[in-house]
């Protein structure tokens, strides 16, 4: 901690490995340069203003003492310097608002887009569609910063690359494209924020919110979750990664298994279809049980000492910050699974609720089967509790 | 005590601690006297300044550096939520009300509050209110964690203390909605004759002005966290989707309280800060006129910006051009007002005693948050700034060197005619400019980490935020120990440790206030006073002399 401490302190000399960032980003997009242009002119004109209003001020503070035998004026009143400083600051607000108002429009226009990803937020990580290509999976805050991250870790969080910036799945995403995003989100309010991008908008369960950008240059491009979602708002990071065309064309057809996706003409249409519907869906907004790992397709027959030391790890990972190492949660936002009857009941009924979610907990769908059984069995048999193993291809069946 | 009110006090004087302990808390709990009540009020803000602060303290403590620490996320979040609460309901409201009853009576020339009874019992609410909301620190599940805005579905989300949440804010709104009332009946009907509306006192118009806002808007506050308890427990849909409702909605309704209730953080601040300076500088205010139209200018357009809080919520792009024309158009009233501030200082014979010492800081910091919330305004602008530490920094720049220095001024500016002594004129200073510097040092830095992309209420952030954060949180300890100063020289103020206070206090203090001796007796103004036109702050024809 000391080290941290000190090293952050050195961070004021120049010269330091992690320059400041003192200003908003200029971004790589038009949009954002744009924004930024904006964000320029209108902090020039307040530091302007402010220049003179306080030069005035602090003349008169200095020059205006009784100390130095100033004798107090009698004016208190002008009709014409009152009309005067109204009508200047008003034709200074409509300089400003005619190149925002025009900004703004350009914003919100996400029409005759190339490409539509449709974005869900969870508590506590993103889900990416691409209706265009099929391409789909959930993205989440990487396991070494997550493990860094936990209360009184110790973790030297310095030496982590990108704490609390780098993801699982980024999202990869073409430039010189045209892109859509639909918002929406699964049980809270969620907003999604990159700022090279200049984009941010919150993601609303039950509605479809549309955002755009056209990305310049490749790159990667980090962000987070901007809107108050719960206890691990700050660990739900977004990373974009642009790439040229061809390569991410490439990047698609590995995700796709490799064959070249058909993509129907009416694609367009099917995307809004699939927006609107997620409007019926709202609150049975499960996500698709996806596999995340291809190693899983044929599962194995696992021993329990084995699924139990799997499922310790995973369970460390994926639950214990809410159901605790002692598995006693804090109730009752989060149960305790001492005992629990779901715990203690069908090995069905658990395993839908871990792959689904149910109230305030989050689908666990994108973990892989070996890992949900292993952590079902750990549940299973921790903490007193004794009801049987569970094997992946129990899992596997109720996918 | 030797003037001729003084006689008063010898049979319908307060109960002091002499009379015995018993009668004396019974004294403070049945009094309806409005300066014994201002007095409970400013005490309790007091306090709840320094409960809020404390929770500031565990935020910054953990933010002091990347990593987790010292707390869980989710305590964090408690901090976070509990801290705006606190520090909005339970330390400005309730001293801007204190010193409304001390203050208002003393300056239009009455007795007392029109309805004193009604004052009390708009006092006593105060405690069982924060006594429900801070219990829920112990409940199971803990304290409320979504944030003082309370955004479902996330706040639907809390579980023991979601009642209790709803209920205290039901209280606070009953207890703002009395005090409200009384001031509004107080000014329109028991001012002394001669006191016509435009020679009132400045501090009395903007709470005036507040007070219909509060009127206006506590209703809707009531209503928006009443349908989120009938979201959790009676099965309706309001906020809901999967019942056609909508979560925007409830920021709407929201927000369409919340931004009337930002300015009536900051209106009655704009009153004490147009009383102070003319008083340090000598010279009458500039624009008594068009300090009263550009405040109520303000108000009116309070109700018609709100959804500039969530232009990233999604709303058309009508809307969105509505919203962000009518916010800038708030510069102009506001501009008005710094600028007849600036106007009075200039050629005046200034002189800084510690409040005039506030006033000016708060003319300097105010307006840089009034930049910010310039910035604020621009819609496309925004899309960046919206939900990082720019609008902590913003917000904290007008509420705190904005409204709490404005408080701690008039607190300074009136508390030897509370009291009857000055107070440690040294300290006082000792205690401003340590406030100053390090109010900077805290919230400075939250424009750049805001700028470079640090989102707000995270428990922890990226590696490249790590030092503005660390001077942010330098700066909030050394603000918060700064603040015991003032503690002491209040208390010794209160245990009438200094020199006697003249009846006029200030060299150029005009008012009806100052009439009175100093400390003010128990009961003034029994008798309607008459007014010399000189008196008045605002002097059309005859301009004060000094």
């Amino acid at each position: 901690m000391k080290r941290a401490v000190s090293a952050s302190l050195l961070g004021l000399l120049p010269g330091s490995a992690l320059a400041l960032q003192w200003n908003l980003t200029e971004g790589v997009t038009e949009i954002s340069r744009e924004v930024y242009g904006l964000h320029m002119l209108i902090f020039g004109l307040c530091v302007v203003i402010g220049i003179g209003v306080f030069g005035v001020m602090f003349y008169s503070v200095f020059m205006h003492r009784k100390s130095k035998g100033a004798k107090p004026a009698n004016f208190h009143e002008s009709m014409t310097v009152e009309v005067i400083w109204t009508v200047i600051p008003f034709v200074i607000l409509i300089g400003m608002a005619i190149p925002a108002a025009g900004t703004l429009i350009k914003m919100e226009d996400a029409s005759d887009a190339d490409m539509t990803v449709k974005i869900t937020g969870y508590q506590w990580m993103w889900e990416y569609e691409y209706l265009d290509s099929g391409v789909h999976f959930y993205s989440r805050l990487d396991a070494e910063a997550d493990r860094a991250r936990q209360t009184g870790s110790g973790a030297d969080v310095a030496a982590i690359d990108n704490y609390l910036l780098e993801v699982d799945n980024r999202v990869v995403l073409p430039v010189g494209k045209k892109i859509r995003f639909l918002l929406t989100a699964h049980d809270v309010l969620h907003a999604w924020y990159v700022p090279d991008l200049a984009v941010k908008k919150d993601a609303v369960p039950g509605f479809v919110r549309e955002i755009w950008t056209k990305i310049d240059e490749p790159g990667i491009y980090r962000g987070q979750c901007a809107e108050l979602c719960g206890r691990d708002h700050g660990f739900m990071p977004i990373v974009v990664e642009a790439l040229p065309q061809d390569e991410y064309d490439q990047w698609v057809a590995s995700q796709t298994g490799g064959a070249t996706t058909d993509v129907p003409a009416d694609m367009e249409a099917e995307a809004t279809d699939a927006a609107e519907q997620q409007v019926a869906m709202a609150s049975d907004a499960e996500p698709e049980a996806e596999q995340a790992d291809a190693a899983d397709s044929a599962p194995a027959e696992m021993g329990k000492d084995e699924l139990m030391a799997a499922g310790e790890k995973a369970y460390k990972t994926n639950c214990s910050v809410c159901h605790k190492d002692t598995g006693q949660g804090m109730p009752p936002a989060f149960p305790s699974l001492v005992g629990s009857a779901v715990v203690g009941g069908e090995p069905a009924a658990q395993i839908q609720q871990v792959i689904n979610g149910k109230n305030a907990m989050p689908p666990f769908g994108h973990l892989s089967d070996t890992d949900i059984a292993a952590v079902i069995t750990y549940t299973r048999n921790s903490w007193g509790n004794d009801s049987g193993v569970v094997q992946p291809a129990d899992v596997a069946a109720q996918r | 005590m030797s003037s001729a009110v003084d006689h008063h006090d010898d049979h319908h004087g307060p109960v002091t601690l002499k009379d015995g302990f018993g009668k004396w808390v019974m004294r403070w709990i049945s009094t309806t006297n409005h300066k014994d009540l201002g007095t409970l009020y400013l005490w309790f803000a007091f306090i709840m300044f320094f409960v809020g602060g404390a929770m500031a303290l565990v935020i910054r403590a953990e933010l002091f550096e990347p990593g987790m620490q010292f707390v869980q996320p989710e305590f964090f979040n408690q901090m976070t939520a509990m801290h705006a609460l606190v520090m909005i309901f339970g330390a400005v409201m309730p001293a801007f009300v204190g010193l409304a009853n001390w203050m208002i009576p003393m300056m239009i020339g009455c007795s007392d509050l029109a309805l004193p009874r009604v004052n009390n019992w708009g006092f006593w609410i105060l405690p069982f209110a924060f006594t429900i909301l801070l219990s829920t620190l112990f409940v199971p599940g803990g304290a409320p964690a979504a944030g003082w805005t309370m955004y479902p579905p996330l706040s639907l989300q809390t579980s023991n203390a979601f009642p209790m949440l709803i209920f205290s804010v039901h209280l606070m709104g009953i207890s703002s909605i009395t005090g409200a009332i009384n001031v509004v009946v107080t000014i329109l009907n028991m001012r002394a004759p001669g006191m016509t509306l435009l020679k009132m006192p400045l501090f009395v118009w903007t709470w005036l002005i507040t007070a219909y806002l509060l009127i206006a808007t506590m209703p809707v506050l009531a209503g928006a966290v009443t349908m989120l308890l009938t979201d959790k427990y009676f099965g309706t849909s309001f906020f809901s989707a999967s019942g056609g409702g909508d979560p925007v909605m409830f920021q709407h309704i929201f927000w369409f309280f919340g931004h009337p209730e930002v300015y009536i953080l900051i209106l009655p601040a704009f009153g004490i800060v147009s009383t102070i300076i003319p008083t340090f500088a000598r010279k009458t205010l500039f624009g008594y006129d068009s300090m009263v139209y550009a405040t109520a200018s303000i108000a009116f357009l309070s109700f018609i910006v709100w959804a500039h809080h969530m232009f990233t919520a999604g709303m058309p792009v009508a809307a969105e051009l509505f919203f962000m024309f009518s916010t800038m158009l708030i510069a102009v009233p506001t501009g008005v007002k710094v600028f007849n501030w600036v106007a009075t200082m200039w050629r005046g014979s200034m002189t800084f005693e510690t409040p005039m010492l506030f006033a000016v800081a708060f003319v300097f910091l105010f307006t840089i948050g009034g930049f910010s919330g310039l910035m604020l305004a621009i819609a496309p602008v925004d899309f960046q700034y919206h939900d990082t530490y720019f609008v902590v920094a913003h917000f904290h720049y007008v509420l705190v060197p904005g409204a709490v220095f404005a408080i701690m001024g008039g607190v300074y500016y009136w508390l030897p005619k509370w009291t009857g002594v000055m107070y440690n004129e040294k300290l006082g200073k000792l205690h401003f400019w340590l406030t100053a510097i390090f109010v900077n040092v805290t919230f400075f830095p939250m424009h750049f980490s805001g700028l470079a992309g640090m989102p707000r209420r995270i428990p922890d952030y990226a590696v490249q935020f790590a030092d503005f954060n660390m001077w942010s949180s330098i700066g909030a300890f050394g603000f918060g120990f700064a603040q015991l100063i003032f503690l002491w020289v209040v208390v010794q103020s209160c245990l009438k440790k200094g020199e006697a206070a003249t009846s006029r206090v200030w060299e150029g203090a005009h008012g009806l206030e100052w009439t009175v001796p100093s400390p003010a007796p128990y009961h003034t103004f029994e008798e309607p006073p008459m007014i010399a036109d000189a008196e008045i702050t605002a002097v059309h024809d005859e301009p004060a002399k000094a």
